[in-house]
């Protein structure tokens, strides 16, 4: 079982309209690569679903995205993230926003197959008003509890980024919270995990226990070797996340300018070996220390 | 204030007496006060309550806040992000926060300001905030009480507050519970008519005209008002121990 591809190829399986959902939190283990790619294609028109963070904003600069459905974007060092306000005051995209254990439940009810989950979350506030779409629904025992009923959301494609694949997809994340990875894979007709480095299977173990083998083979669809490919964001215990270049990222938000430069300084480049010369290179890269929370 | 403490301690102490009666639960404080606060309550007044390094480690001590240094984090235990979801859900956690609007009915807002359809300035999104408020009790804490803050409607209701107009028939209200806001200018609890907002104790030099005057709504008053306690020599020694860099210094403005 072979599932390496390159992120040429993810993208070519994509396609305009898709309902992509992206893995990680905020600024930490997103797969960025694989976003960059999506950049630099002709794909327009996606509804992405996100713990949001850079990918999120930069989909949202590039006018790739149609619909974003999503708890919070933000930088995490950086409390906002530029371009996602921009495309939201603008009116430029659509918006569903839900609670983040909303967010988990409707991954959660697609993976299992089921139309909906239960749910506290989101009663007596205005989440109910914004997504006038969301139902409630009677507990059908005697305590006659009126819950919110998260409908599943379905995903076209799955698209994350961890420490170590093998070639027929077991993932193998050795940071310190394994987000929720396996609930968009689950929740997707197709997964796409970027890796930093593709491992023979045999070597899981000298990296990690058992424990951090999060995705298995049935999560996943194409493995991508991308070292960095987190970049800005943080793939711990590698790499941290690069608040120098999400400051500067997101302060070409501001101008049109600015974003064209930032685009030409670090998306229409010639691939992701090119990509990193142009933030620093590997040992830059390496040494970004891990944030404090 | 006195030599020996600034305002923005005082300010911890109060919020530090909000953890005090919560019990083996997770003190979730986000921002340098409420973060402050649990731990101070964390090493004083109740040793029970569960922190975390702000990421996904349950650490036997508070971790100080800002740089680090040499200190090594003490961990006690491993809660990933869906654990904070299933704790949250379980009601085994007490949550303080900072509001960018909040109503008397002490309904948030962090989402954003202006129409929510397309709104002036897009902020967090609603976070974790609709689960927390309903499932756990939370409280606030605002370093500047003024009319911006606190509104008569907030533009967009992030969680679930005591207006009872927001609560339909058969949503379970028994785990939702707002204890208290500290502000700046005085401490109010939701001790007021329909459990509103209510000045329970004023900081040294407020007084009540003051809060209103920087109040969008009217605001009761508690008949034993009172003067909001200074903090004691052991809190200020621990906030000095968990804020080694004076981060809180830049808390509270003018």
């Amino acid at each position: 079982m072979d599932k390496r591809m390159t992120a040429a190829e993810v993208v070519a399986e994509l396609r305009d309209g898709m309902t992509i959902g992206i893995g990680g939190w905020g600024a930490r283990r997103k797969p960025m690569a694989l976003v960059r790619e999506i950049l630099r294609s002709d794909l327009s028109d996606l509804t992405i679903v996100a713990y949001g963070g850079p990918d999120v904003g930069l989909l949202c600069a590039a006018g790739k995205v149609r619909k974003v459905v999503y708890g919070f974007v933000s930088l995490d060092v950086i409390a906002l993230d530029g371009h996602f306000r921009k495309a939201r005051q603008t009116g430029a995209i659509e918006a569903m926003e839900l609670d983040e254990g909303m967010l988990q439940w409707g991954l959660y009810a697609a993976s299992l197959r089921l139309p909906f989950l239960p749910i506290r979350a989101g009663l007596a506030s205005d989440v109910e008003r914004i997504n006038p779409d969301i139902r409630t629904i009677r507990s059908p025992y005697p305590d006659d509890e009126l819950l919110l009923a998260m409908p599943a959301l379905p995903l076209d494609v799955a698209l994350c980024h961890v420490d170590h694949c093998d070639a027929g997809g077991n993932g193998q994340i050795l940071g310190p919270d394994p987000y929720f990875d396996d609930v968009f894979c689950g929740a997707a007709k197709r997964r796409f995990v970027s890796c930093e480095k593709v491992v023979p299977t045999e070597s899981f173990a000298e990296h990690g226990s058992f424990h951090t083998l999060v995705l298995n083979r049935t999560h996943v669809d194409g493995v991508i070797e991308a070292p960095f490919g987190a970049h800005p964001t943080a793939c711990a215990p590698g790499y941290g996340i690069d608040a120098e270049h999400l400051q500067t990222y997101s302060a070409a938000a501001k101008q049109t300018d600015d974003w064209q430069a930032y685009r030409q300084q670090f998306v229409d480049v010639d691939g992701e070996a090119a990509y990193l010369e142009a933030v620093g290179g590997a040992e830059r890269v390496s040494a970004i220390p891990q944030a404090i929370f | 204030m006195s030599a020996d403490f600034e305002l923005v301690d005082l300010c911890i102490a109060a919020c530090a007496d909000d953890f005090a009666d919560k019990g083996e639960v997770l003190a979730s404080g986000t921002g340098v006060v409420p973060r402050l606060a649990a731990g101070v309550a964390k090493l004083g007044s109740n040793p029970a309550l569960l922190m975390t390094d702000g990421e996904c480690t349950f650490v036997a001590e508070p971790v100080p806040i800002g740089p680090r240094g040499d200190y090594r984090v003490k961990p006690e235990n491993w809660i990933p992000f869906r654990k904070i979801f299933d704790l949250v859900w379980g009601g085994r956690r007490h949550f303080m926060t900072t509001p960018t609007q909040l109503d008397r009915h002490g309904t948030p807002n962090i989402s954003c300001i202006g129409d929510w359809a397309q709104p002036k300035a897009q902020l967090l999104g609603v976070r974790g905030v609709p689960g927390n408020t309903i499932n756990h009790s939370t409280a606030y804490f605002v370093a500047a009480h003024s009319k911006r803050t606190f509104v008569e409607k907030v533009d967009m209701a992030s969680g679930a507050g005591n207006d009872p107009q927001r609560w339909a028939p058969g949503v379970r209200r028994d785990f939702h519970r707002l204890t208290r806001c500290v502000t700046n200018l005085c401490v109010m609890d939701f001790g007021g008519s329909g459990g509103t907002l209510r000045i329970v104790s004023l900081h040294p030099g407020a007084s009540v005209e003051q809060v209103r005057e920087n109040t969008g709504f009217e605001l009761e008053v508690a008949d034993d008002l009172a003067e909001t306690r200074a903090p004691t020599g052991q809190e200020l020694d621990l906030i000095h121990r968990l804020d080694p860099h004076g981060q809180r210094a830049g808390v509270i403005r003018g």
